[in-house]
């Protein structure tokens, strides 16, 4: 025995190292630094030279000397589980948060790894809240329900369910794009996003089987519509982007599903705006959330977050703005036939819908920190689109 | 101090990482350092002798090869370092569970699964120790990258496949191999018996001639016997090679593969045409 070496025995019976003995064996190696090995494995003479030596244990007469071979010199703590670090590293990588990290482990390109940017304490409640709200699309939409409305209003229905489709579409990826970029360290942020574009997924399929229960075909998808969302899309900047989707987009969103869930003819509809409904509002209080915070902590946010408005004004400045196809729709929707009182009825409730959505927007500018009188204006500015 | 050159066999991808990142790291520490790469050892052992490397890291074989070809310029190698790995190696002879085949004997005249022509540890040791026995066998040669001298493991693999398929009655294989392919599923656990354990042998190591510069060598040899496994810097690199730590430079764990290679006459026409 060499000076201070502590020895035991370890009796392997006919258990191999091809068989689990490596753990019996690693087990005795954490509490002596040489072990005795015994065992009748026909292999066991062949295999344990083999596994010492590639382990750099010193293997003789027996008795495995333990080496020197250990990963965690240099190894550090990930945070802590429970709270986030203002600047994880990207050596951290993808790592649970509060895992000992060993060293040399390869830097990840993470755009988004600033706390000050992307964190809401909010996020761990909102992802609870959608974790426990989540709803199967094949059950809770009664999709027997009766139709029984004219043939004019289902397809206004159609139309309508095609331009929800396309703007759901845009606020599943312009997220996820952005998910890809986030430091895993940030991982409340990180699983509600997860969740928000499962969210999303599901507000696909139930729009999609929605259009699909009367119709064979959807509506028209337009130009103006695209590029309004095509600028959401290719916006480079997570603040910037979760201000115009989540704040504005969404937020505008949230009245029109109420809009719809109040108006439409059939049950069916009502429903899946409603269920759509719920979860948007979460994924608008994270959007509110993390971008208050963030505007606490960086006083310049705003004015970024003002001139992102124009911008995207300017650019859109040439497009048609709502689909005509679209406001039409909703009126005749809220109107539910064509009598000229019913179309009266409609018309003024989807005035009254821009209202509200300018209203709602004004309101969520302002829990931001803009003014009254800037809050008016930059809302005014925001796409004709909705999204 | 001038730079030193190593030669190495690129016998995989990973080499070039590998030694990217000891250039790197030997940089640092004040020895200049580059290297080439080689298609095969024969090529490498030719550039050495032609002097265009200061040290190559050698196959078992290689090492044979350069001493020999230094010998008979009038030249010695010698070996400055090895891999903790290295030493103290063994193959085996694997034959199925079922097998009728209990002893060396029994294999004569038996088809017998190999790894490349050239590998020391898959088929030169092996077949030498069953010549040693008086047993004449039939070899199977699994032939993947000849020139590699067995350093890329899928003629063993595809050796011992042949095994459980029948198509062989033996197959050999490195000792440290026969766990791995265990532990990947390539050889089901009480499927195969070991029928032979080769005696001990040495693997790689880095050679130089009689004409190394002597600084230069004396630097490397002290960086590479100073790598710590502690270090992150370089646990990476030690990872890929396969070490935990580098040992001085042995050579005495040679003798079986140099009495196989004699009795084969592997090398024997590479050398006379030098």
């Amino acid at each position: 025995m060499a000076g201070g070496a502590v020895t035991i025995d370890l009796e392997l019976g006919d258990l191999g190292l091809d068989e689990g003995a490596q753990l019996l064996i690693k087990r005795a190696l954490a509490s002596a630094s040489e072990v005795r090995v015994r065992g009748t494995s026909p292999t066991l003479a062949v295999d344990l030279p083999a596994w010492c030596r590639a382990r750099g244990h010193v293997f003789r007469d027996g008795v495995i000397a333990r080496g020197a071979a250990d990963r965690t010199p240099g190894a550090e703590r990930a945070g802590s589980i429970e709270r986030a670090v203002d600047d994880p590293p990207a050596r951290w990588g993808l790592a649970a948060r509060g895992a000992l990290v060993e060293a040399g482990a390869p830097e990840l390109e993470l755009a988004l790894s600033h706390k000050a940017d992307v964190w809401a304490d909010e996020a761990a409640r909102l992802y609870a809240q959608a974790a426990a709200a989540q709803w199967d699309p094949a059950t809770a939409v009664p999709w027997d329900a009766p139709v029984t409305h004219p043939p004019e209003v289902e397809d206004a229905i159609v139309q309508i369910m095609t331009y929800l489709i396309e703007n759901e579409t845009a606020a599943l990826l312009v997220p996820v794009r952005f998910l890809g970029k986030l430091h895993p360290h940030f991982r409340e942020v990180m699983q509600l996003l997860a969740i928000q574009a499962a969210d999303e997924a599901r507000h696909i399929e139930v729009f999609t089987r929605r259009a699909k229960l009367r119709r064979d075909e959807l509506g028209l998808s337009t130009a103006g519509g695209q590029t309004s969302l095509a600028t959401l899309f290719d916006e480079p900047d997570f603040a910037v982007a979760s201000f115009l989707l989540a704040v504005l987009g969404e937020g505008s969103f949230l009245a029109l599903l109420w809009f719809i869930r109040d108006h439409a003819p059939d049950v069916c509809t009502r429903e899946v705006a409603r269920l759509a409904a719920q979860d948007e509002a979460r994924h608008v209080a994270f959007g509110l959330a993390h971008l208050a915070r963030h505007a606490a902590l960086d006083p310049g946010l705003l004015d970024r977050l003002a001139a992102a408005i124009e911008r995207r004004h300017a650019a859109l400045a040439h497009t048609s703005g709502l689909n005509e196809l679209v406001f039409d729709a909703l009126a005749l929707l809220a109107a539910g036939s064509w009598g000229p009182a019913d179309l009266r009825r409609g018309h003024a409730a989807v005035v009254a819908l821009a209202a509200e959505m300018d209203a709602g927007r004004r309101a969520r500018l302002a829990r931001l920190g803009f003014a009254p009188d800037a809050a008016e204006r930059l809302s005014s500015l925001h796409t004709r689109n909705f999204m | 101090m001038r730079e030193l050159m190593l030669g190495a066999v690129a016998y995989d991808a990973k080499v070039v990482p590998i030694w990217d990142g000891f250039r790197a790291w030997f940089s640092k520490r004040g020895l200049p350092f580059d290297y080439m790469l080689f298609t095969s050892y024969e090529r490498q052992v030719d550039a050495h002798l032609r002097g265009d490397l200061d040290v190559a890291w050698n196959s078992p074989l290689a090492w044979l090869q350069a001493a020999a070809l230094a010998a008979k310029h009038g030249r010695t190698a010698r070996a400055i370092a090895m891999r903790d790995t290295d030493r103290d190696l063994a193959s085996v002879i694997l034959v199925r569970a079922d097998s009728p085949i209990h002893a060396l004997g029994d294999l004569r005249n038996k088809r017998v699964g190999v790894g490349a022509g050239d590998s020391p540890q898959a088929t030169l040791i092996p077949l030498g120790a069953l010549a040693e026995a008086d047993v004449v066998v039939e070899p199977v040669r699994h032939d993947v990258l000849v020139g590699k001298h067995g350093d890329h493991i899928g003629g063993e693999r595809i050796a011992v496949k042949a095994l459980l398929a029948g198509e062989v009655d033996a197959a050999c294989i490195i000792d440290g191999n026969r766990l791995a392919f265990a532990n990947d599923g390539t050889l089901p656990a009480g499927a195969t018996r070991v029928l032979h354990h080769t005696g001990a042998y040495d693997h790689c190591n880095m050679t130089v001639l009689d004409n190394a510069p002597a600084e230069p060598i004396a630097k490397l040899t002290e960086l590479l016997l100073g790598m710590d496994y502690a270090d992150p810097e370089v646990r990476p690199l030690l990872d890929m090679e396969g070490l935990i730590r580098w040992l001085p430079g042995r050579t005495s764990g040679y003798a079986l593969l140099e009495r196989a290679v004699k009795r084969f006459g592997t090398i024997d026409a590479w050398l006379a045409a030098r």
